[in-house]
């Protein structure tokens, strides 16, 4: 397949041509030419903490096994069995010294390598030297930061450190809120589906316009429940967090314009955090947040605690798949399945040696959020249903990115800040970075 | 089956609630419920509460008030309009407890369509009722979805 696309004529300053969300052809070549070269998150250590643990995940479609051999080392390996290529496991997490193929018996270690073939003598005599090219194959590259586990179907990627670049301080601010210095994944994963491109949901999570239109109707059933004097949300009740995030969705268009809205030239983002409710902001002193703090402090001592809470930020987005947030301990990975078709992964965080009661908020704000019958959640996934099917009309064959335009102002050599916290910035440095990957052919071809 | 089981009423009782769901009775559909009750679709097989791990729907009193108050908002982009619904209940049995109330089982089988799309839900439910006046009241209803573990759509109706 050569097609022949000038991505250039796509891709304006203002404006994206709507065959970039719909043409089936489009997506084939960002599986090959974005995802199956840049880096890809994968999870989290924590999901696999003992040697022999494993989990399975998908990068571009391709099933990828993330194991913990013996020596602790995590491996990143293609779950197909180099015998006859069947699938070694269907399991997404587990404990296994081994993976033996459901076919034909073929065993492999933790680590990939192949340990047992039955009827070894029917492959002669050299028949070990052959075994020992037949481990399962390797994602060229793996690296981690904090944890975070991430691979590349490119042994030619820029390091992790460069390819992250400030958006660093993201992951910093997530994992230093730990008074153990740790987190972990725990508290189940939604899998929320939607019948739409993969870049809207990466775009949504920097947009601070649509929480007034997308979500007014849980906005509204949240203030008329205030309204009943019996019903005030009151801090201790399970609904509490709930019903204060809902009204904060609210919040009058002046907090979303004075936002911060950093980006990055590789595409990433991150939004300044829009709440002002001390029930919601660890770094506000409401006295839910005291015994925390008092062990964040005797960890790393008051100047260092004061200096972690005070980092307000709402989601980063590290493109192209993953969206997280520091404030309610929130990790999506986005799965794109076809050109209409995304499943995105939502996990919860848990900071290790924080209170029960920091991990019970982050359980309610992922219900109240990201649940797949939620009161927010649901209506984001129809609006990008309708903006798929608008998508795939040509009338008119351009949409439009060009709020803020003119007034994003450079801090430093790769960010760009939005002149206002609704500089539709971000969509642009996404599809800046879109285009420099889509111009570049692959240079590998597994992802074929 | 004992003699003095009220297997019919109760019965008649799941019946009903189903019955207000289906015809988009909301407000009457809640009043079957108790101040404290609690209405669950977990996310996991086996889960053990709704603190320690995400559910599909977690839900007080005060979180089913919002949820059918979204229901009636002009903007309510996901739910208007409402899915249509119809819930079939099977294979009901029945425990008494110490304190009088009683731990219902059953199947639960839901079809649902909007927009063109119909979509089923299956899944094994546990009332506990409480006797109130001639009837109960729902103090706790979990409904486990046989794939609430799925990748799954957005869900916007109740089971």
């Amino acid at each position: 397949m050569k097609p022949s696309i000038n991505f250039d004529e796509l891709i304006k300053e203002d404006s994206i041509h709507h065959s970039v969300y719909s043409d089936p052809i489009i997506f084939e070549l960002e599986m090959e030419r974005i995802f199956g070269k840049t880096w890809l998150m994968l999870g989290h250590e924590s999901q696999i903490p003992q040697p022999g643990d494993f989990m399975t995940t998908d990068m571009a479609r391709q099933s990828v096994i993330v194991s913990r051999s013996e020596n602790g080392e995590i491996h990143a390996l293609f779950n197909r069995c180099t015998h006859r290529g069947a699938l070694l496991t269907i399991e997404t997490k587990g404990h296994a010294p081994t993976f033996t193929c459901p076919y034909h018996g073929w065993t492999y270690k933790t680590s990939g390598d192949l340990h047992f073939v039955p009827k070894p003598s029917g492959y002669g005599e050299n028949n070990q030297e052959k075994f020992a090219q037949l481990g399962l194959s390797k994602l060229p590259s793996l690296a981690t930061y904090r944890g975070f586990i991430f691979a590349s179907f490119s042994s030619e990627v820029e390091s992790l450190d460069s390819f992250l670049g400030p958006m660093k301080s993201s992951f910093d601010d997530l994992v230093d809120r730990s008074p153990e210095g740790g987190i972990e994944i725990a508290g189940g994963v939604f899998k929320h589906a939607y019948d739409g491109n993969w870049k809207l949901v990466l775009e949504n999570h920097l947009d601070g316009v649509h929480p007034n239109y997308v979500h007014i109707s849980s906005v509204m059933a949240a203030r008329n429940q205030t309204k009943d004097a019996t019903a005030v949300p009151s801090s201790g009740n399970y609904s509490d967090i709930a019903v204060r995030q809902m009204l904060q969705n609210g919040a009058p268009d002046h907090v979303w314009e004075d936002l911060g809205m950093w980006t990055t030239d590789q595409g990433h983002g991150y939004m300044g955090d829009y709440h002002n409710d001390s029930r919601l902001v660890v770094g506000m002193n409401h006295p839910d947040f005291k015994s925390y703090k008092d062990q964040l402090v005797s960890r790393v001592g008051l100047t260092q605690a004061e200096r972690i809470l005070s980092v307000t930020r709402w989601n980063s987005i590290i493109y192209p798949n993953v969206s997280f947030m520091s404030q309610f301990r929130q990790l999506r990975i986005v799965h794109p399945i076809s050109v209409d078709r995304t499943v995105v992964y939502t996990y919860n965080v848990k900071l290790k040696g924080a209170p029960e009661s920091m991990f019970r908020d982050t359980v309610a704000f992922s219900n109240v959020v990201n649940g797949t019958a939620s009161w927010v959640l649901t209506d984001d996934l129809e609006v990008y249903g309708r903006v798929q099917k608008g998508l795939a009309m040509a009338n008119p064959e351009w949409i439009d990115i060009s709020r803020g335009l003119g007034t994003d102002i450079e801090e430093g050599e790769h960010v760009l800040r939005g002149g206002t916290g609704t500089s539709e910035v971000f969509v642009r440095r996404q599809f800046s970075a879109w285009l420099k990957y889509m111009k570049e052919e692959s240079s590998t071809q597994k992802i074929k | 089956m004992m003699q003095d089981s009220p297997m019919t009423d109760i019965q008649q009782f799941l019946f009903h609630e189903a019955r207000l769901l289906d015809a988009q009775k909301f407000e009457a559909w809640l009043d079957l419920y108790s101040s404290d009750c609690i209405y669950w679709v977990p996310l996991e097989l086996h889960q053990q509460d709704g603190v320690h791990t995400s559910s599909i729907i977690y839900d007080d009193k005060t979180l089913m008030e919002i949820r059918i108050r979204q229901y009636a908002h002009a903007r309510a982009h996901a739910r208007n309009p409402l899915p249509r619904t119809v819930h079939s209940i099977s294979n009901l049995l029945l425990e008494k407890a110490q304190d009088g109330s009683y731990q219902v089982f059953s199947n639960l089988m839901v079809a649902e369509y909007r927009q063109e799309v119909l979509r089923t839900w299956f899944g094994t439910v546990e009332h506990t009722l409480h006797p109130h006046g001639q009837s109960f009241k729902i103090q706790k209803k979990r409904i486990n979805l046989i794939n609430s573990e799925a990748e799954l759509d957005g869900i916007s109706i109740l089971f």
